[in-house]
């Protein structure tokens, strides 16, 4: 397989990768390594797990993380009510040693994601959400998952992973990462795409949508990136947009202003931007669109 | 090209050639090593290496670490291994990078006109002569400059080494003050005062119910980080260099704070004061310094700042410190949109106006009256005694 193959398979399943992003794949699929991606919000970055369990018929095993996440939210923790309950039910027959023994076995293991990721049989994909969001002390745990594929649980010694899960973490910038956690993934940054691939996720994507009204859908959202706004509008949000004009029955954006301006709240999520963005604006957006 | 030329006259060459590559990369300001090297080479062996694009891509994502990495890659790719011209599809002749490895892009407009003007080591040289309407025929209108006390005398007047150390410690005390914040809320501890009841429950059940784990709850730190931005732009130019020191002083005491010069360009100069050789941080800032005069945009650079570091070096626990006179060439309106986007994201925003300890002055500059609004602070910094005296004001924010 090379990197081409890749991505052809990727659009099969409905993700439109440009070369590099299936390069970096490639890479860190051949050679094992997690992949970190980077970019700004809504350009698909967790699609692309999804795309690629999807490719490869793996199971998506996703950690979102969030500032507080602990090691007993993400790797595992006991059960301690089974463990309990089980030795009450043990009663005075059975040696202290035994039950100890029985108590802290895997049985009594609560498998949160990274767990459970590599302790699957056939490699599943890791999607490694927001990582950024999680506090510095957690890159530290995943250090060991990331290089080396184990787990150390103090009662039960080191598991080592089954099968090498297919790592890949997203990072929206929130904080800058540790250069240890770089080091150890390969890196790709995804930007907006450029109008041809828009094009191509639309069709792919989107709904049933004449030649015409594509781009001029396309071009407005491109259009409006360029725009000083706050929150640009993603992919996810022209395809949303899409949608909603395919909804209203619209063929064409200049036929009805106001239906289409009401539709912009696809596309701008807050109130300064809306406030940016008037009839007029959009109007002349349109206009070049078209 | 048949197989057996593919890297001719270099049977150990690949190696080399990648590892050279890396050396190169490295010398460029990446953080790349054998590691790499090796990574790099096992690459090869899964691409197709006679095509240049898939090897470009291949090493880009292998080694750039970082958005910016991933920007300038493909520039220093081409400098390293097309430089002999051994240009494979695009005509384009790249940059040739490696003669001029430190010396950043930006700056290269400014070699070309004022290479044989001042010399970059002695900004304050370029006086106020330099077309400079703020500063001109204002002599005598300065408050400070009565009184004889070192301290007092206005800055501009008096650049020397003492005044230069003085105001980095000023502001490396400074930056202690703003940064020591304690959180009001409370979170879990191994030791502090409150136990944390909730925790203790929870750790409780496996140990049959009796709170045998005990854990705390305390208010932890939650220092203030720093971001400086500092005008250096022609107006300014008089004390450019007491403000990169007190820049230089704020920077050196915390690891998390952020500066940046701006004229009519804004400029990330954190590593370049980070720099513990003295003589090569003198070297990059001097080098960069090569912008001073001319004219400012200050919206522009703030609106660059907005777009290009706020995601990641702002948020509500980071106080913002401008140091600029006002004097902004582009319309007061969009100085005051660019501030109202830094505010969105930053805590506090302090202005330091060297203008300000002069007496009768008012900000009625179209681009300060613009700012004002979106200030937390608007505060005098012409003297080292006003510089020493922020410390109070900032306890208050």
């Amino acid at each position: 397989m090379n990197h081409r193959e890749l991505q052809s398979q990727l659009a099969e399943a409905g993700y439109v990768a440009d070369e590099s992003l299936a390069m970096a794949l490639y890479l860190a699929l051949s050679l094992g390594r997690p992949l970190l991606l980077e970019g700004p919000a809504g350009v698909g970055k967790t699609e692309i797990a999804k795309a690629l369990a999807d490719v490869r018929g793996a199971r998506m095993i996703r950690l979102q993380c969030y500032e507080g996440l602990d090691a007993s939210a993400a790797i595992y923790e006991w059960n301690y009510q089974r463990q309990l309950l089980a030795i009450r039910a043990a009663g005075e027959n059975e040696a202290a040693d035994a039950v100890e023994e029985r108590l802290f076995s895997e049985k009594y293991l609560l498998r949160r994601p990274l767990l459970e990721a590599i302790s699957q049989d056939e490699p599943p994909v890791l999607l490694i959400d927001e990582i950024d969001r999680a506090d510095e002390e957690f890159e530290a745990y995943l250090l060991e998952i990331l290089s080396d594929f184990q787990v150390s649980v103090p009662e039960l010694g080191t598991i080592q992973a089954k099968s090498r899960p297919m790592v890949i973490l997203t990072a929206n910038g929130a904080r800058d990462l540790s250069d240890a956690l770089r080091r150890r993934c390969l890196y790709a940054y995804i930007s907006y795409p450029d109008r041809e691939t828009e094009l191509a996720i639309l069709a792919r994507r989107g709904p049933e949508l004449e030649p015409r009204l594509a781009a001029q859908i396309v071009g407005v959202v491109q259009a409006l990136r360029r725009e000083e706004l706050e929150k640009k509008p993603g992919v996810a949000e022209m395809l949303d947009w899409a949608a909603a004009i395919s909804g209203l029955g619209i063929n064409d954006l200049n036929d009805d202003p106001a239906a289409v301006q009401a539709s912009i709240v696809c596309l701008l999520k807050t109130a300064a931007d809306r406030d940016a963005v008037p009839g007029e604006v959009l109007q002349r957006l349109i206009g070049k669109a078209a | 090209m048949s197989a057996i030329t593919r890297f001719p006259e270099r049977a150990a060459g690949v190696a080399e050639r990648v590892s050279g590559f890396i050396a190169h990369l490295r010398m460029n300001g990446m953080k790349a090593g054998p590691g790499e090297t090796a990574d790099a080479l096992a690459a090869l062996t899964r691409i197709d290496v006679l095509d240049p694009d898939q090897a470009r891509m291949a090493f880009k994502t292998l080694i750039a670490a970082g958005a910016e990495d991933w920007r300038k890659f493909d520039d220093l790719f081409d400098a390293y291994w097309f430089n002999a011209g051994r240009q494979r599809r695009d005509a384009r002749q790249s940059a040739h990078i490696r003669t001029q490895s430190r010396r950043p892009t930006i700056w290269q407009p400014h070699f070309g006109e004022e290479a044989n003007g001042n010399t970059p080591a002695e900004p304050e040289a370029s006086s106020t002569g330099l077309g400079d309407e703020a500063t001109e025929g204002t002599e005598g209108r300065l408050l400070a400059t009565r009184t004889d006390a070192l301290t007092r005398r206005d800055l501009r007047e008096l650049v020397d080494e003492d005044t230069l150390r003085r105001a980095e410690i000023i502001a490396h005390d400074l930056a202690r003050a703003i940064r020591d914040r304690r959180s009001r809320r409370r979170k879990a501890a191994r030791r502090g005062k409150a136990p944390d009841l909730r925790r203790i429950i929870r750790k409780s059940l496996a140990r049959g119910g009796d709170p045998v784990d005990l854990t705390f709850k305390r208010r932890p730190d939650r220092p203030m980080r720093i971001v400086a931005l500092a005008d250096v732009s022609g107006s300014m130019s008089v004390y450019a260099r007491v403000f990169l020191s007190f820049v230089k002083g704020l920077v050196g005491a915390d690891g998390a704070t952020e500066a940046y010069l701006f004229h009519t360009r804004l400029m990330r100069v954190t590593p370049a004061l980070r720099d513990r050789d003295a003589l090569r941080s003198a070297a990059r800032l001097s080098l960069m310094a090569e912008g001073f005069g001319g004219g400012t945009d200050i919206a522009g650079s703030l609106g660059a700042f907005a777009d290009a570091y706020a995601a990641r070096a702002l948020n509500k626990r980071t106080v913002v410190i401008i140091l600029s006179d006002g004097y902004c060439t582009s319309q007061p309106r969009q100085l005051a949109a660019a501030l109202a986007r830094i505010r969105r994201k930053a805590g506090r925003i302090v202005w330091l106006n060297p203008l300000k300890g002069w007496r009768n002055y008012a900000p009625v500059a179209a681009g300060m009256s613009a700012a004002l609004p979106y200030l937390d602070a608007h505060l005098p910094a012409n003297t080292l005694e006003a510089l020493a005296a922020l410390e109070d004001e900032f306890a208050k924010l």
